[in-house]
């Protein structure tokens, strides 16, 4: 089972993105998915830097195991010319496998033929989707957050029967604060009184997004922009052995800008049954979808 | 001349839609195939058959929403609701799921397949995807864009587009909100249901009155205050010290002003939200809305809302208040 590092959902400046990047090739995550997702105001990094920065890492001899493998991964909300005009120059890099987030992104790339991935923002439910998928280029799909364990064992016992499981690699967002919802409307500018247009570019104050809490301080949810993530981070840690027995193929790990690498660090000594350095704590996080139940709790079961 | 879509939760909604000038009711099936999955509504084998029937008879078309996403379990359900949905002769299938899509297209090839909102197609490209593969006819738009957003995809779109005129709003890109199952386990995209009325409870106590969902408190009223269904985006949350509407404030969706724009820019059908409402709302805001359109029809110049129209939508709006949502965009 690999480790990937999803894209980055939060907006940082140049130099952080950098250095981040660099400091991800002392780990020992597979694959790392570039690019921004959620809000096409965010140019820290132009089409020309991803590319540069996607081939540098690319090209890079990490400390530890194999180079990285680096796909881009495009927006989530395609509503303009201009979006689609981006989009159509990552489809179009004919270098890297790129990670379709909106059906837009589908649709540029089966049409030319060019095998793709799917973010978990493209609506998958079933196995029947991805066999008209697989037949349209899918390579490798990112399980929807809300769906169950029993729905993924499900979706693989029929992938397996309608022989397209090894067509397809299965990857699960395993770690962090999960997307929930997209909108027209940017959350963060609201939180400021500031119109969408006239944002300021606020989103680079919240490296983590903003924390959203009930009247009674509960932690509900987490804005970024456009985008409405989880309150709590999504954990599955203690579920690592079940996914490897059920043949999932890669593990997520959001990016946050603090203790990445260690979370890391620990999912990669768990799945390879290595000595556990740290104690891991999961006491703040959630596993609720994973286990069928609303996606906030956190089960034991 | 652009076509009006009226919403039936069940066959008395269907009358009133049908008896008041509706051009096509959309109406779900008794479980959760559909995005208005709610206790007592929808229809089932026995009476739709009548509901078709009754609505064939009088002119106006029969539209079936199937626009939930099946997991591997529901999937020959979704299948049988296709077939049923087929056999009886309804006029269009409203699809959201792709695998459905492909199994409508192939299977049913004579009824037109129509892509709903939750399939969330806000590009004519994502359009471009389902018109080649399973071959839709048109698309219902999500509520995220503004007019000129849907200007640009109308003159590109391969499809014929569909918009929501009235009624509840939604403020996320439909078909990609998970809000509703982060909190209580079931959402529009599996279970056709957001922020399940199980899920509510409301409760006076010394602070006010206050709504909970899944026991999360949504929002707290004083005495006095219009309070409103706990819909997750529309709840009163804390951001460091402030209390407010995080997301958004509770109002409803009204485009009657724009009528003409929509119109103009190529727009072939106006979609009345609310199956979950009662027939006494289909009545009221079927019957304005054919008075709009046929007003407009009549003298397309010189087209002005009418004051009893708006009067009479404001009765049936949530939080008595309407706005032209992302259709103008006042927060852009």
């Amino acid at each position: 089972m690999k480790l990937s590092l999803g894209p980055l959902l939060y907006f940082w400046s140049l130099d952080d993105i950098e250095s981040f990047y660099q400091s991800m090739l002392d780990t020992p995550v597979d694959i790392l998915y570039l690019g921004e997702t959620v809000c096409s105001k965010r140019r820290s990094l132009g089409f020309e830097q991803w590319m540069e920065l996607a081939a540098s890492l690319r090209d890079s001899k990490p400390v530890k195991g194999q180079p990285k493998e680096i796909v881009l991964s495009t927006l989530s909300l395609i509503e303009a010319e201009s979006e689609l005009k981006t989009l159509r120059r990552y489809c179009d890099n004919g270098d890297f496998l790129v990670e379709a987030n909106d059906m837009a992104a589908v649709q540029l790339l089966s049409e030319k033929k060019i095998p793709f991935s799917i973010g978990p923002t493209i609506n998958v439910y079933n196995a029947q989707t991805l066999a008209v998928m697989q037949k349209q280029g899918l390579q490798r799909w990112v399980m929807p957050v809300e769906l169950s364990r029993h729905t993924l064992s499900g979706i693989l016992n029929d992938m397996d029967e309608m022989g397209i499981k090894d067509k397809i690699e299965t990857e699960i967002f395993s770690y962090g604060h999960m997307p929930l919802a997209l909108s027209a409307r940017c959350f963060t500018a609201r939180a400021h009184n500031l119109p969408k247009d006239q944002c300021d570019l606020k989103c680079i104050d919240y490296p983590d997004g903003l924390q959203v809490k009930s009247q009674e301080d509960q932690s509900l949810f987490t804005l970024n922009g456009i985008q409405t993530l989880s309150g709590l981070r999504y954990d599955l840690y203690n579920e690592l052995e079940e996914m490897q027995s059920m043949g999932v193929d890669i593990v997520r790990i959001s990016p946050r800008s603090r203790q990445t690498k260690e979370i890391i660090n620990a999912y990669y000594q768990k799945i390879n049954k290595l000595e556990d350095k740290a104690a891991y704590t999961i006491a703040e996080n959630c596993n609720g979808y994973w286990h069928g139940e609303p996606g906030m709790l956190q089960s034991s079961l | 001349m652009i076509e009006l879509v009226c919403p039936a939760g069940n066959f008395p909604a269907l009358k009133e839609a049908v008896n008041n000038g509706a051009d096509a009711v959309y109406i779900g099936f008794k479980d959760d195939t559909n995005a208005r999955h709610f206790a007592g509504l929808n229809f089932n084998e026995k009476n739709l058959p009548k509901a078709i029937e009754y609505a064939h008879q009088r002119g106006t078309k029969v539209f079936v929403a199937i626009n939930t996403y099946p997991q591997p379990d529901g999937w020959p359900r979704w299948q049988k609701a296709v077939d049923m949905a087929a056999d009886l002769g309804v006029d269009v299938l409203i699809i959201a799921d792709i695998s459905i899509l492909d199994y409508a297209a192939s299977k049913h090839p004579q009824i037109t397949r129509h892509l709903s909102v939750q399939g969330s197609a806000t590009s004519y490209e994502s359009l471009r995807y389902y018109e080649k593969n399973f071959g839709i006819k048109r698309a219902v738009l999500p509520r995220v864009l503004s007019v000129s957003q849907v200007a640009h995809l109308a003159q590109h779109s391969p499809v014929e587009l569909e918009v929501f005129g009235f009624g509840s709003l939604c403020i996320m890109a439909e078909g990609r909100c998970h809000l509703s199952s982060y909190v209580t386990g079931e959402s529009p995209n599996t279970c056709g249901a957001c922020s399940p009325a199980k899920s509510v409870r409301w409760e006076k106590t010394s602070q006010g009155l206050e709504s909970r969902l899944n026991d999360v408190l949504i929002d707290r009223y004083d005495d006095g205050e219009n309070a409103g269904y706990p819909t997750l985006c529309k709840g009163r949350f804390r951001i460091g010290g402030n209390t407010f509407h995080v997301l958004e404030e509770p109002t409803s969706l009204n485009t009657i002003e724009i009528l003409p724009e929509l119109d103009k820019i190529g727009i072939k059908a106006i979609k009345i939200e609310g199956r979950q409402r009662s027939p006494a709302y289909t009545q009221q805001v079927t019957r304005v809305w054919r008075q709009a359109i046929d007003f407009y029809y009549a003298d397309p110049d010189n087209y002005t809302p009418q004051s009893q129209w708006s009067a009479a939508l404001n009765k049936v709006s949530e939080g008595s208040q309407t706005t032209l949502g992302a259709y103008s965009r006042p927060w852009q």
